[in-house]
């Protein structure tokens, strides 16, 4: 048992430095160096071989098979911790050896001494070492006691490690919002320089932790509190919560600055497209790689009716005048391209959607179109929506100002789709995508539906292209190419397929991060196609699942994912089968380090 | 009257779809039509040029065709479009740029080029293999039972996700590939240059796609290919070792798609991260042009798509007067692509599907 | 005897369906031939033969998923060849399944509305706005749904419940309470006892008698259960090899000896 503990250790620690080696040669450790956490001690991209190590520690102490069959004894874990640990540590160690004696920096352009020096801490050579190996045991053998600790005090750790981090790489901004709120005095405690200062750190971690286990200890009872409530405080309650919900996100410009602004104007663009998008793919079943080729039609339709400088013809109209005229054309041009494909396979529908939507960027940048669209010169000059509100003229063009008709579309957009979602059309779209033929045996006209399916996608996509050109002012061909496709596809697995919160959550994550890190911004798309696996292979029904997907994973993760085995604790999960999950309810710990490898059928479909 | 609504696509009673089909099958082919005429009536290529054109074509298309085999060998068994092909090409093309690099630095290239050669053929095959193996391991095979969007994305994500790494690896920018100076030079044959690389390039590809075909034919791995495609779960019965024969399809794949990366590197002699995701898709048109699963249909439709991709643009588009229409080359195969998946997804040497 | 010797009961005027001469082909099998069949309007009839007979072909033309090659079928009057399925149900005939083919991403009383969805106006422009008349519809809908499961007999408590996680005997219920939903007239059921222990079986039949009661409808059955097909249908039609070699009420159909050597000749396809 323990020699199995022991291979299976550094099995776990070799492949673990086989990722640390990819993040280095890649160059994520360098660049994150930029990063600090905590001022002058760690950056991020010390962080990132760390945390490397402190994974493998922990994943090697778990028992060794699902369903807590195989669980190891304290000594046992421990070891394993120590040899993944060490294991990590000398993968470390043997990089930089490698990088030092082949010198290949002529080709691997981060395979250079400053990376050494990085991945051994900024130590001479047998030091370093020592600190690699030694270094990686301790940790490795104190991640695998997280696992013997209980689990309230696990997930407080763990939490407010997280926290702690997630303040330090976003210091700029929590500096910049505590100072829009006021609220300098804390942004003085808290950081220092570019990054934490340590009673910063300390009592972040202290806060997040105790705010943790205060709700995995007594969560049950402040809901079974809230739920015994009269009806009328229970309303009065959600009222007031609205209420100020609206409030902030009505001020939320004006505290989040100009920068931070234009990342949400951003967001928000990306939220249009991914609820398109997820009418397309999530509601309707149909996968649509193309899906660029009707927010470029936005952007364009918008240029050219109201820009004065379209080459063509420019008919200059009011940007809202335009915006009906850009949905129709964005609903006719569904139906257009949708038809031919209507008969297409999964697979192939999204094959023959990416060739469209290729085919149409070129076709835009080709000299041939030049005449119309302005060929790579692209149209400027294309004026700010207005208003003119009893005879002030509000102009919206600065991120702060266009943030608001941003978010009323979102708004709108979402009611649109929630609309949807539960009546005639949303039934006949979800009974489409399960079982087509049983769906027209039925009585729904997959025809007629499908088709509608792809007009109201590029509808909310050709908004969507609106208020991009109306934000930026100018458009070019070059950026509308398939990452755009992929970027809202993305966010839609990650968030989930088919919930409309689930858009939300994943346009913050995956667009508003990499708008406020510069690093992630440049290894965004890396970082996308490893969600893109990790979700399809760990978690395909998204963050925040649509109900009826999240039912059936927990059907199969039973008893044995981490929730189930401690009972009670965390917010409450009753054994599945006896109940429904609440359309309401938080999910399952998506974001916790601990992932739980879950069979991941998304229904018997063959 | 049956023949023209065969031709038309019509069955007994219209519907609205069948319409649209029918008109954009009209809508093609008079196009193709007059668009030909127009371009001929002008008369602004000669021969030589055409000839030119083709064998360009002819020389690209003999990688597609490499690259297609990939595409149909997987399709073939598992039912999947390997996203990630494209890249796993461009991972052979990055590994020979490192070998060849490597090799020229230490003077070793210059003295013993084909000696080289070999070794970078055979490192780059190697390393592409490998990568498409640990790709089936880690991202496909725990999905092969998901409904088939599924491993679609994963294997978008998996082609993203090399994409970068190499981006990271080896920085953004083009990279310049050493000269093999045994290569250089041409002949001529009539109006008509050949170069020595366009001539190796088809030469190789033609020699390892008969390679596969014997492979496939003649040895028991390749017998074991053919009945899992045929039926995965009877062969299993037949004490097939599936798994094993699915590791052995990508593995072939792969090597395929690696030697494929290193003779695009003799037409073009650079690389580029992103060297793979055109060519992919193109190469993936040129499977389903051929019959997607099937081993000569892939090979076909790599030459024709080829071919239509170099002549194309210039044959059908010069006639209307569209200028700078060596742009749109990627638009005509785009279009191949799009045209046989909408009217005969089958291809040409296609068996018909079986869903 | 072939089928073109079958004297068949004339087509009457008050049958709700009549299929003349239906032949379907695929390439060289022929899995249908001149197959000529009617049922009469409120009539209970039933489609039995060997496996692999061509019944389940015949139900997927009557359904519009097939073509036939030749032949037609007219219900109430009008062709239904050519036809897409979801015109048919428009027209008023709906199906159950061979293998229970139900909804599972919704819940039970979804399944249901949905297979209200013919009858049903409601189109993108309405729902998005949510006006008064698409919100008394969607009651009025789920309403009916409600009355529907109770027809079937499924408790009220299974309405939010995933349809999937219904016990086998509930789910061909449901499956019938969806093709109920879209009023049709003629209703055809797909070996709907498949796979019950006999009290679940008893409680079908009986169900299905009392549809016709309470419902007005006509029914047409696949059936393998002898007990079923014979204690429920007022006429039998047997295929076999794709030809109708039989047709009578229950007595007949027993008795007759080709029906017999179809059955017991054929050692591997017993029912």
């Amino acid at each position: 048992m323990t020699r199995r503990f022991a291979s299976r250790a550094v099995w776990v620690g070799v492949v673990a430095g086989l990722a640390v080696w990819h993040m280095s040669l890649v160059g994520l450790v360098d660049s994150f160096q930029n990063r600090p956490i905590l001022t002058d001690i760690l950056s991020l991209g010390e962080t990132l071989p760390l945390a490397g190590i402190v994974i493998a520690g922990a994943w090697a102490a778990r028992p060794l098979l699902a369903g807590g069959l195989g669980r190891p004894t304290p000594a046992q874990a421990l070891m394993a911790g120590a040899i993944a640990g060490a294991a990590t540590g000398a993968m470390l160690a043997v990089l930089s050896f490698f990088i030092l004696v082949l010198k290949p920096n002529g080709m691997l352009i981060h395979a250079t001494p400053k990376l050494v020096n990085d991945l051994r801490f900024f130590q001479d050579a047998a030091l370093g070492t020592l600190v690699q190996v030694g270094g990686g045991l301790l940790l490795g053998t104190a991640a695998a006691s997280l696992n013997l600790v209980q689990r309230v005090a696990r997930r407080a750790l763990v939490w407010g490690v997280l926290l702690v981090l997630l303040f330090g790489i976003m210091n700029t901004f929590v500096t910049q919002i505590l100072r829009n709120l006021p609220l300098k005095w804390l942004s003085t405690f808290l950081y220092r320089g570019d990054g934490l200062t340590i009673p910063g750190a300390v009592l972040l971690f202290a806060v997040t932790a105790a705010l943790v286990a205060g709700w995995m200890l007594r969560g049950t009872q402040v809901r079974a509190g809230y739920a015994a409530l009269p009806n009328a405080s229970r309303q009065t309650t959600k009222i007031a919560a609205f209420i100020l919900l609206a409030a902030l996100i009505l001020i939320l410009p004006q505290i989040l600055g100009v920068f931070l602004s234009d990342v949400i104007t951003n967001v928000g663009l990306f939220v249009l497209l991914g609820l398109g998008l997820n009418i397309v793919v999530g509601f309707a079943g149909l996968l649509d790689l193309g899906y660029v080729a009707f927010y470029a039609l936005g952007i364009y339709s918008i240029a050219v009716l109201t820009s004065p400088a379209s080459p063509a013809f420019h008919p200059q109209l009011n940007f809202w005048l335009a915006v009906p005229i850009v949905m129709v054309i964005g609903g006719v041009t569904g139906i257009i391209i949708g038809a031919p494909v209507l008969r297409l396979r999964g697979d192939y529908l999204a094959i023959v959607t990416l060739g469209f939507g290729e085919i149409a960027r070129i076709i835009f940048l080709s000299d041939w179109m030049t005449p119309y669209v302005g060929g790579a010169q692209g149209i400027q000059q294309i004026p700010a929506p207005t208003i003119n509100l009893l005879g002030l003229a509000l102009e919206f063009r600065k991120p702060q100002d266009i943030y608001y008709p941003i978010l009323v579309a979102c708004i709108l957009a979402a009611l649109a789709a929630w609309s949807f979602q539960r009546s005639r059309v949303g039934r006949a779209w979800t009974a489409m995508r399960e079982d087509e033929t049983v769906a027209e045996a039925t009585g729904v006209n997959t025809t007629v539906y499908k088709l509608m399916a792809f007009s109201m996608g590029a509808t909310f996509g050709a908004v969507a292209g609106a208020f991009y050109a109306a934000k930026i002012g100018v458009v070019f061909p070059q950026n509308l190419d398939i990452l755009i496709s992929i970027n809202a596809l993305a966010l839609i697995i990650l968030g989930g397929m088919g919930s409309i919160t689930g858009v939300i959550v994943g346009a913050f994550m995956l667009v508003g991060l990499p708008g406020l890190l510069r690093e992630f911004a440049e290894y965004q798309l890396l970082i996308f196609g490893a969600v893109l696996v990790a979700m399809m292979l760990f978690r395909p029904e998204g963050l925040i699942p649509n109900r009826s997907r999240r039912a059936e994973l927990h059907e199969e993760e039973g008893e044995s994912g981490p929730e189930g085995a401690d009972g009670g604790g965390g917010p409450g999960e009753q054994p599945p089968g006896d109940r429904q999950p609440h359309p309401m309810e938080k999910p399952a710990s998506g974001l916790a380090l601990e992932a739980v490898a879950v069979s991941t059928r998304l229904g018997d479909r063959s | 009257m049956r023949m023209v609504r065969r031709l038309l696509g019509i069955h007994e009673h219209l519907s609205f779809v069948d319409l649209v089909l029918a008109l954009l099958r009209v809508a093609v082919v008079i196009f193709a039509v007059v668009g030909i005429w127009a371009t001929i009536q002008r008369g602004s290529f000669t021969l030589g040029d055409w000839g030119t054109f083709i064998l360009a074509g002819l020389s690209l298309g003999s990688v597609y065709a490499l690259l297609a085999l990939g595409y149909t060998l997987v399709y073939g068994i598992l039912f999947m479009i390997n996203f990630a092909h494209g890249d796993v090409f461009m991972t052979g093309a990055f590994t020979a740029y490192f070998a060849a690099n490597a090799m020229a630095k230490s003077g070793f290239l210059a003295q013993n080029e084909l000696l080289s050669f070999i070794i970078v053929l055979l490192v780059s095959s190697g390393v592409a293999a490998l990568v498409a193996v640990v790709l089936e391991r880690v991202a496909y095979r725990p999905l092969r039972n998901a409904p088939r969007l599924v491993p679609l994305i994963t294997a978008i994500g998996a082609s993203l996700f090399l994409e970068n790494t190499f981006r990271g690896l080896y920085g953004a920018g083009v990279k310049a590939y050493p000269t093999w100076t045994m290569f250089q030079g041409s002949i001529r044959l009539g109006d008509v240059e050949i170069s020595y690389s366009r001539i190796v390039v088809v030469a190789g590809a033609v020699a390892m796609m008969l390679g596969l075909w014997w492979f496939v034919e003649h040895t028991r791995t390749g017998r074991a290919m053919r009945a899992v495609s045929e039926n995965k779960d009877v062969a299993a019965m037949m004490g097939i070792d599936v798994d094993r024969v699915i590791l052995t399809t990508f593995a072939i794949g792969g090597l395929l798609a690696g030697a494929a990366g290193i003779l695009y590197t003799l037409l073009f002699n650079q690389v580029n991260y992103f060297m793979g995701f055109v060519p992919g898709i193109k190469a993936f048109t040129a499977a389903v042009l051929g019959g997607i699963g099937n081993i000569v249909g892939a090979m076909l439709g790599g030459l024709m798509l080829g071919i239509l991709e170099a002549v194309g643009p210039y044959l059908l588009l010069d006639g209307f007067g569209i200028p700078s229409v060596n742009q749109l080359k990627d638009v005509v195969a785009f279009l191949v692509l799009v045209l046989v998946l909408i009217f005969r997804p089958s291809g040409i040497l296609g068996r018909k599907e079986n869903t | 005897m072939t089928g073109a010797q079958m004297s068949s009961p004339a087509p009457a005027l008050d049958d709700i369906l009549v299929a003349s001469k239906v032949t379907m082909r695929f390439g060289g099998l022929v899995a249908n031939k001149d197959v000529d069949f009617a049922i009469p309007r409120r009539g209970i009839v039933s489609l039995i033969g060997p496996n692999g007979a061509g019944k389940t072909t015949f139900f997927n033309q009557l359904t519009g998923m097939l073509e036939p090659t030749s032949g037609d079928i007219a219900f109430n009057g009008s062709s239904l060849v050519g036809l897409t399925p979801h015109e048919i149900v428009e027209l008023g005939v709906a199906r159950t399944f061979q293998n229970i083919r139900l909804f599972g991403d919704m819940t039970t009383l979804e399944n249901v509305m949905v297979g209200r969805h013919v009858r049903m106006h409601a189109h993108w422009w309405n729902s998005v706005l949510r006006t008064p008349h698409t919100r008394i519809e969607e009651t009025a809908t789920r309403d009916r749904a409600r009355e529907l499961l109770d027809i079937v007999g499924l408790p009220h408590r299974y309405e939010e419940e995933w349809a999937r996680n219904l016990p086998y005997g509930d789910q061909r219920r449901l499956e019938i309470a969806r093709a109920l939903a879209s009023d049709p007239k003629l209703l055809l059921l797909d070996e709907p006892t498949a796979g019950m222990n006999p009290a679940e079986t008893g409680r079908t039949t009986e169900l299905i008698s009392q549809l016709r009661e309470q419902l007005g409808l006509s029914i047409l059955l696949i059936e393998h259960d002898m007990k079923v097909v014979m204690g429920v249908s007022e006429r039998i039609t047997v295929l076999d090899y794709g030809e109708k070699i039989a047709e009578g009420d229950p007595e007949e159909i027993r008795a007759n000896p080709r029906v017999i050597e179809a059955y017991l000749g054929k050692q591997a396809t017993s029912a």
